[in-house]
């Protein structure tokens, strides 16, 4: 991503209209202090243009940012873990409980048509959002885990047999580990695990190498959770596409921070949950090609899932309602669309741009600290700093920092093959966010120095 | 929330980096793994007992400053005591570490280990000091299973 916006000379910054209360972009000054003025500055030269969001109006969103944790500011910096919500996800939530709440699909009501428009708009907004064929290609589940489980199950079942193989890559999060690994055992059928490089990249000749006849399936996450490594999924689907081998792409930590198009990446399917794009916890999008979707059999089974049911036999419901038995997480999905709103305000190019900038920023702060390795150094990253410091453990640097109101991660990140690789037990973690800002990478500087001194 | 001090104490720092009784028994009476999976600590406790006496215990593995200080210390605390001063040390040890109050436990009893009384205000942690002691105890009952904390 980083080397795709280089290489782009800007010009002109075409932003949406209704942005400007929310964003403007600006000049920084050196002291990063953020300046009032509101013009849009263009340069041709992407190195020199500093481009910056109105941080501070956008912080005002999220009301959890304000609060203080042992009398210090919180400086939350593990949203690869869950992001914060702002204020107008929270009120889309409590709208929905206070105006709208019935059950979908099923009432003649005028509550119920309200709910049922509303949450079918909002598989629209996923949609346009991932830049999906159909409305119906979306399928709403618990989040990203369940869409892999929903995958293995009814698409993997399908597909794998006895001999054969399911690939995946060596920097997995458990989530799209465990569900394959299973599938294999219950198949007998093996998996097959993509090495990675020193600088956690993907070797895409050792991937070459590993599509073979045997390979029934592909699944990788498109952004490294514990590595920050951003996959060049696109040439990896046109490799498998090559063999005839249908693609899964983990996106729970792509979504948050790039723009998505399935249909140019051309992915068979793509997950993400909503929490980790400022959305409420227990809801997520399945991706799935209409052909393939329509070919599966159903997931679960239960109501709404049925055109019409009688002992002897059920005739299952069309797309993409097949997949989703029983009464949805109505008001889970109304956050997602308020979600969606939220982030394509801003612009997810300008989100992206941001956050890079950002990393960029708190990668140099950490680089110059004593004794401190990056683990994730590839050249394509996405908003994810994980490192080890020599004479400290990862929880020991999470409770100091803690102390410090600095909220980051700390441990194997679900991905202990990705430790293994490293050979180190875990990594601290901090993952940025839009609404984070360079004095919070400072403060974040400061207490891992607080460490050295602990441990001096 | 309690000062840094109050679980980085300095004994306990100096333990982490000069753990005591580092080293495998080989061959040992009995032993017995440990494993956080939150945090990745996992280490290994030998013993060497005579009758009921703790002849020799040692420790390996890897782990956050809490775990190993606390291994560390417990293998120093239990060298030379009875099995049963061992258990024995162990409940008071967690009843302490799980902040059941200044009276509930045996401060005589546990010594030198008072040192981590400061970890009951970091309720994440207190597993990182308990992982040792669980443990011992595991290989003293000879299970020879794989303790986690989980």
């Amino acid at each position: 991503m980083k080397s795709a916006m280089s290489a782009s000379r800007i010009s002109t910054l075409h932003l949406p209209p209704y942005s400007n209360s929310l964003i403007s972009n600006l000049e920084l000054p050196d002291d990063h202090s953020l300046r009032g003025s509101h013009d849009v500055l263009v340069r041709d030269d992407w190195e020199g243009l500093r481009l910056a969001f109105d941080v501070r109006s956008i912080r005002e969103n999220f009301p959890i940012l304000q609060r203080k944790v042992y009398g210090k500011p919180l400086v939350y910096l593990d949203n690869a873990a869950t992001t914060q919500k702002p204020q107008q996800v929270i009120d889309a939530i409590t709208r929905y409980y206070t105006e709208q709440n019935a059950n979908v699909h099923r009432g003649v009501h005028h509550l119920s048509e309200k709910a049922t428009h509303e949450y079918e708009c909002v598989r629209c907004k996923v949609r346009q959002y991932i830049n999906a064929a159909e409305d119906r290609e979306v399928i709403f589940v618990r989040g990203a885990t369940e869409g892999i489980n929903l995958i293995a199950h009814c698409f993997g079942g399908q597909v794998v047999g006895s001999g054969d193989e399911v690939l995946i890559s060596a920097m997995e999060h458990h989530s799209n580990i465990v569900p394959w690994q299973l599938l294999c055992q219950q198949r007998g059928a093996s998996l097959k695990v993509i090495p990675i490089d020193d600088d956690g990249e993907i070797l895409l000749d050792e991937y070459e190498k590993l599509l073979t006849t045997r390979t029934k399936l592909v699944s990788v996450t498109h952004v490294s959770n514990a590595l920050g490594t951003v996959n060049p999924i696109g040439k990896m689907v046109e490799m498998a596409h090559r063999h005839g081998i249908p693609v899964v792409i983990d996106g729970a930590q792509g979504a948050p921070h790039m723009q998505i198009d399935v249909q140019a990446v051309d992915c068979e399917f793509y997950v993400f949950s909503a929490h980790k794009i400022y959305g409420p916890t227990g809801i997520g999008i399945v991706y799935g090609k209409e052909a393939l979707l329509e070919s599966m059999p159903p997931y679960q089974s239960g109501g709404d899932m049925i055109s019409a049911v009688t002992f002897e036999k059920t005739i299952f419901n069309r797309l993409p309602y097949k997949f989703e038995a029983g009464t949805p997480n109505i008001a889970g999905t109304v956050g997602l669309g308020a979600a969606i709103d939220y982030v394509s305000n801003i612009g997810v190019e300008q989100i992206a741009a941001y956050e890079q900038s950002l990393l960029n920023y708190a990668t140099d702060a950490v680089a110059a600290i004593d004794r401190l390795r990056i683990i994730g150094t590839a050249s394509e990253k996405a908003s994810v700093l994980s490192f080890v410091l020599e004479g400290a453990h990862p929880h020991d640097i999470g409770t100091i920092l803690d102390q410090e109101g600095v909220a980051i991660r700390a441990g194997h990140h679900c991905a202990q093959p990705v430790m293994q690789r490293f050979g180190i037990p875990a990594t601290a973690r901090a993952s940025f966010a839009f609404y984070n800002t360079r004095e919070e990478v400072d403060t974040m500087v400061r207490a891992i120095n607080k460490v050295g001194e602990v441990f001096a | 929330m309690s000062d840094l001090r109050d679980l980085y104490h300095e004994v306990i720092i100096d333990h982490s980096k000069s753990p005591r009784n580092f080293r495998e028994i080989d061959p040992a009476d009995c032993k017995a793994q440990g494993y956080n999976p939150l945090c990745g600590d996992e280490l290994t406790v030998f013993m060497r007992l005579d009758g009921d006496v703790v002849e020799d215990i040692s420790f390996i593995g890897s782990g956050c400053a809490i775990s190993k200080a606390s291994a560390s210390m417990m293998t120093a605390h239990l060298k030379g005591k009875s099995k049963e001063y061992a258990e024995a040390a162990f409940q008071e040890f967690h009843k302490m570490i799980t902040g059941q109050g200044e009276d509930a436990f045996d401060k005589a009893l546990l010594g030198k280990l008072a040192v981590f009384s400061g970890v009951c205000e970091f309720p994440v942690r207190v597993k990182c000091a308990s992982l040792p002691w669980h443990t011992m105890h595991t290989a003293l009952e000879e299970k020879g299973e794989k303790v986690t904390t989980e």
